[in-house]
């Protein structure tokens, strides 16, 4: 077991761990605090994959971007008396259940597919360099969907801007 | 083509001044001053005045046979052709065209002449009332009306103006609109007057329709053409129609009971209007149809009777009259059936020439009693005069040489006329002439009733009008004194030539008279000798001066006596004294008879049409509708709410689910995708076995 | 070294918490982070096979669902913000108005 499983182990439980605490804190800002937690622990699983500017960019688009909105609106919206209300609606238990339940069947899939899903996985002994290998995807083959992303960032930007602002 | 006398090729001018000063009066009179408008008034009446004595010169200077002149200003009404009652096809032609001939201007200048008169008499006489633009606008309007009339060179254009002047004269007598008798006594004269006007336009269209041409001057040829014989019944039927329309303009028996109620309107009018213009019209239009009449001796038979008969029986009126003006208004109509007597045995120029001189006495007389009232603050009743002839000199003279005039004294205008129309009755039927004479008595009895009971005796005015007494202003006097002059001199122009005068007047109107009826109807001859002539003329003077001398012995001399006769003869001085009851007669024969049509039509209009028409349309629509309404209610809508009932129930499960939570929905996603993978398991496991 | 199959059970594990998340909390904001939770636990997944056949296109995919939230929080936070305004509450069971 190397330095990479340990690595691996500790940050998946780390992940899941904060995902959890994240799920059940009353308070809004510790639960963000945790989602933080568990983006920060899936960043280092990218890393531990060789995915580089995935992993950069999961720590400075989400970590910083993603949740400082997410804070930001919490200040803003923050009321005292959401910590007194009950946190879980009506259909907690039969919602957890189903839950459960559909973990269950995802469980049976991936045990069942186990070996006919994944052939022997052959990892090449020399990966391409990560970063260049994305630009080189990202700009060739997938300049279209690239371009209609950065659009629709364009079109969720204005869609934010007029939600938030107060009624002129 | 030589050029036209000036004022011959301008007779059409003659209406129009009073045309245009009307008009400014109508539309702007309420902004200029009296005096402006007086001014106004007159001036144009004169004006069209001077145009008729030029009219008149011209007239006289052309050879006896050439005195016709006809200005057509342009074609009225372009109908076209069309068939006559006898197949032929004539072509219709209704010009507005003027006519001057002699008889038309001797109508135009006693028209102007009088007219002008009595405009500067109304400047003096209604200075003092409201309404004065009003009053001379409306006057302005009947001299326009009057001269289209006597202008009009054909039927049409005639009847224009003759409905011109039935509503002058409507607007006139109503002049005082706000006295209810006044509007009554207006909208009689329109009413009955439109009974006879009716008659005159069928009289038209048979014309018409029967000899092609309504012109006057093709009427006669036109009757020749046709050969039409002496006593045709259709021509009897045409001049009986006429003179239908002439008893109800010339308020003749039947028609004559608007007359007397005219005289509510102010007392110039009475003069201008209803007596010496107006009523006249339809001696004028007899007249100036003569042609046909001369084929129908039934028609004149008819025409002199009811002259002479309306002569009698209006006189018999006028003799127990105690209002001034009533006195004259029966005299009135009993002169105009004196002009129809006249033209009813054929003197058609006899009758102008009386009407001529009665538009001078009569208007004189009215002009005259217009003073007396006006010097006594307006009353009206002889019983409440006497003894003004000392307070009112001039008045006294006027009115006194206006009643010789009139009774028929020589050699004053009334004298000359009458005996002509007495003379020519004589010729034509004795009986007529009896009427005639002892109609004549009468009038010099009643005449000389109003001059005693107003001028003479002992005063009965009351007190405090007593000091008032005044002699009229010089307006008033001035026509009152030309008027006298003519009353006087008016009869020499035509001299009997028994007193070896020459008779110019009625050389100078023979040719109107296109067929000479002696011609055509053989003569009836009395003692025409100039003996009998003068005969005649005797008796009538000493019956005219006993009737005289009566009335003085009556209403001066004892005065008590009026009241025992009247007691000695109570009924029929009753029966005299109520008109006859004609107006009651007529009441209940006509007038309520029409009224009891309207109040039936007006019954059947509020039971059937109303009730049973109109609000039963609206009850069967109302019913539908109701009927419709449930349908809708129960039916339509039952079925709509029946559908979205059903919907409703149905949709309870769904409901349910829908319950707008957010979660909820995920939730059922992700139980869809539990059954999801539940599918894709069964199917794995059966691909697998 | 790692087998694949257990960075499909650690996205398992986060996929689920983030379902439960979604469908029990009543906090809005708490549900949007959720859904954070559970794009992240799809994007372990794709990174995982990415590296599993040494190919860069699973990153790339990546990359979009990280825009995709992007997009969506933006979208989704001034929802919240805007709702706020206007009804004074954050929770989601009070959201009811897409009732009939």
């Amino acid at each position: 077991m190397g330095l990479n499983s340990i690595l691996f182990y500790f940050f998946a439980a780390l992940a899941v761990v904060s995902a959890i605490l994240m799920v059940t804190r009353r308070n809004i800002v510790h639960g963000a605090v945790y989602l933080i937690t568990t983006l920060l622990a899936t960043a280092g699983v990218f890393l531990l994959l060789q995915a580089e500017f995935l992993f950069i960019t999961q720590v400075i688009l989400y970590v910083g971007g993603i949740m400082v909105l997410f804070v930001f609106v919490i200040m803003l919206v923050n009321l005292d008396v959401s910590l007194l209300q009950y946190q879980f609606n009506r259909q907690r238990f039969v919602a957890g259940a189903l839950a459960l339940a559909l973990a269950a069947q995802l469980f049976i899939v991936i045990k069942m597919g186990k070996t006919s899903l994944f052939p022997q996985a052959r990892i090449p002994e020399v990966l391409p360099k990560n970063t260049e290998a994305v630009a080189d995807a990202l700009f060739g083959r997938f300049m279209l969907p690239f371009e209609i992303a950065s659009i629709l960032l364009l079109v969720a930007m204005i869609g934010a801007v007029v939600m938030a602002k107060r009624r002129v | 083509m030589s050029p036209q006398p000036y004022f011959l090729d301008h007779i059409w001018l003659i209406p129009m001044f009073p045309l245009v000063t009307a008009a400014v009066m109508l539309f702007y009179g309420r902004r200029l001053s009296n005096q402006i408008v007086s001014w106004l008034c007159s001036g144009s009446v004169f004006i069209s005045f001077i145009y008729s004595v030029g009219a008149f010169f011209q007239i006289v200077a052309r050879p006896s046979g050439e005195r016709i002149f006809t200005k057509i200003l342009f074609e009225w009404i372009p109908a076209g052709t069309y068939h006559l009652l006898d197949g032929r096809i004539a072509k219709f032609v209704a010009d507005w065209g003027f006519q001057i001939d002699p008889l038309s201007c001797v109508m135009v200048l006693v028209v102007t002449g009088v007219g002008f008169l009595i405009h500067v008499y109304s400047t003096g006489y209604m200075a003092h009332e409201g309404g004065y633009y009003r009053f001379f606008g409306y006057l302005n309007l009947f001299m326009f009306s009057m001269l289209m009339l006597v202008l009009a060179n054909n039927l049409l254009l005639l009847f224009v103006g003759w409905e011109g002047v039935g509503t002058c004269s409507y607007l006139l007598i109503g002049f005082y609109f706000h006295k209810k008798s006044a509007s009554d006594a207006g909208k009689k004269a329109f009413i009955v007057n439109r009974i006879g006007d009716a008659g005159f336009l069928l009289g038209i269209f048979l014309t018409s329709a029967l000899l092609g041409t309504i012109r006057f001057v093709e009427i006669g040829p036109a009757l020749t053409a046709g050969g039409f014989a002496i006593g045709d019944p259709r021509i009897t039927a045409i001049a009986l129609l006429f003179f239908v329309g002439a008893t109800g303009k010339s308020a003749q028996i039947p028609l004559y009971v608007w007359l007397p109620d005219a005289m509510e309107g102010p007392t110039p009018v009475s003069a201008l209007i209803h007596a010496a213009t107006m009523v006249t019209a339809g001696v004028y239009m007899v007249t100036r149809t003569n042609a046909i009449y001369q084929l129908s001796p039934k028609a004149m038979g008819v025409v002199a009777l009811v002259g002479a008969i309306t002569a009698l029986f209006a006189a018999s009126m006028g003799v127990v009259q105690n209002d001034i003006k009533k006195v004259l208004a029966y005299s009135t109509v009993s002169q105009l059936g004196y002009m129809f007597l006249a033209c009813g045995v054929g003197a058609f120029t006899a009758g102008i020439f009386h009407l001529m001189t009665h538009a001078f006495f009569k208007g004189l007389l009215f002009l005259a009693a217009g003073s007396v009232i006006h010097a006594v603050s307006g009353e009206q009743d002889m019983r409440k005069m006497g003894a003004l002839s000392k307070k009112i000199p001039v008045t006294y003279w006027t009115m006194l040489i206006a009643a010789l005039a009139i009774a028929g004294i020589f050699p004053f205008a009334g004298f000359i006329s009458k005996d002509l129309i007495l003379g020519k009755a004589y010729e034509k039927d004795a009986l007529l002439w009896a009427i005639g004479y002892f109609t004549a008595g009468m009038t010099a009895f009643y005449m000389f009733r109003l001059i005693f009971m107003t001028f003479h005796g002992t005063s009965r005015v009351d007190h405090e009008v007593e000091h008032h007494i005044h002699e009229s202003p010089k307006s008033m006097l001035v026509p009152l004194v030309i008027l006298a002059a003519l009353s006087f001199v008016g009869g020499w122009i035509s001299w009997p030539e028994i007193f070896g005068g020459n008779s110019h007047f009625i050389h100078f109107l023979s040719s109107v008279v296109a067929v000479p009826h002696e011609a055509r109807i053989e003569p009836v001859k009395g003692p025409g000798s100039e003996h009998g002539e003068i005969f005649l003329m005797i008796l009538s003077e000493g019956l005219v001066i006993l009737g005289i001398l009566f009335a003085w012995f009556l209403y001066v001399k004892r005065t008590d006596l009026p009241q025992k006769i009247a007691n000695s003869f109570g009924g029929f001085y009753k029966l005299v004294y109520n008109k006859y009851y004609v107006d009651q007669l007529y009441d209940a024969l006509f007038v309520n008879r029409a009224k009891d049509l309207g109040l039936a039509l007006g019954a059947f209009d509020r039971n059937v049409i109303d009730g049973l028409g109109v609000n039963g349309a609206g009850w069967l629509t109302r019913s539908i509708s109701k009927v419709s309404m449930w349908w809708d209610t129960w039916i339509v809508d039952g079925s709509v709410r029946l559908g979205a009932r059903i919907v409703w129930i149905f949709s309870y499960p769904i409901r349910l689910i829908q319950d707008g939570l957010v979660q909820s929905y995920m939730l059922l996603i992700v139980i869809g995708l539990i059954g999801f993978f539940g599918y894709y398991f069964y199917m794995a496991r059966h691909a697998i076995h | 070294m790692v087998p694949v199959d257990h960075y499909l059970w650690l996205s398992l594990a986060l996929f689920t918490i983030g379902v439960i998340g979604v469908l029990t909390r009543r906090n809005v904001i708490i549900i949007l982070m959720s859904i954070e939770l559970i794009l992240n636990a799809v994007n372990i997944n794709l990174v995982a096979f990415s590296h599993m056949f040494g190919n860069v296109d699973g990153q790339v995919f990546a990359i979009f669902i990280i825009t995709d939230a992007a997009a969506e929080a933006a979208v989704g936070l001034g929802i919240i913000l805007a709702f706020f305004r206007n009804r004074e509450t954050l929770l989601a069971d009070e959201m009811d108005m897409l009732k009939w």
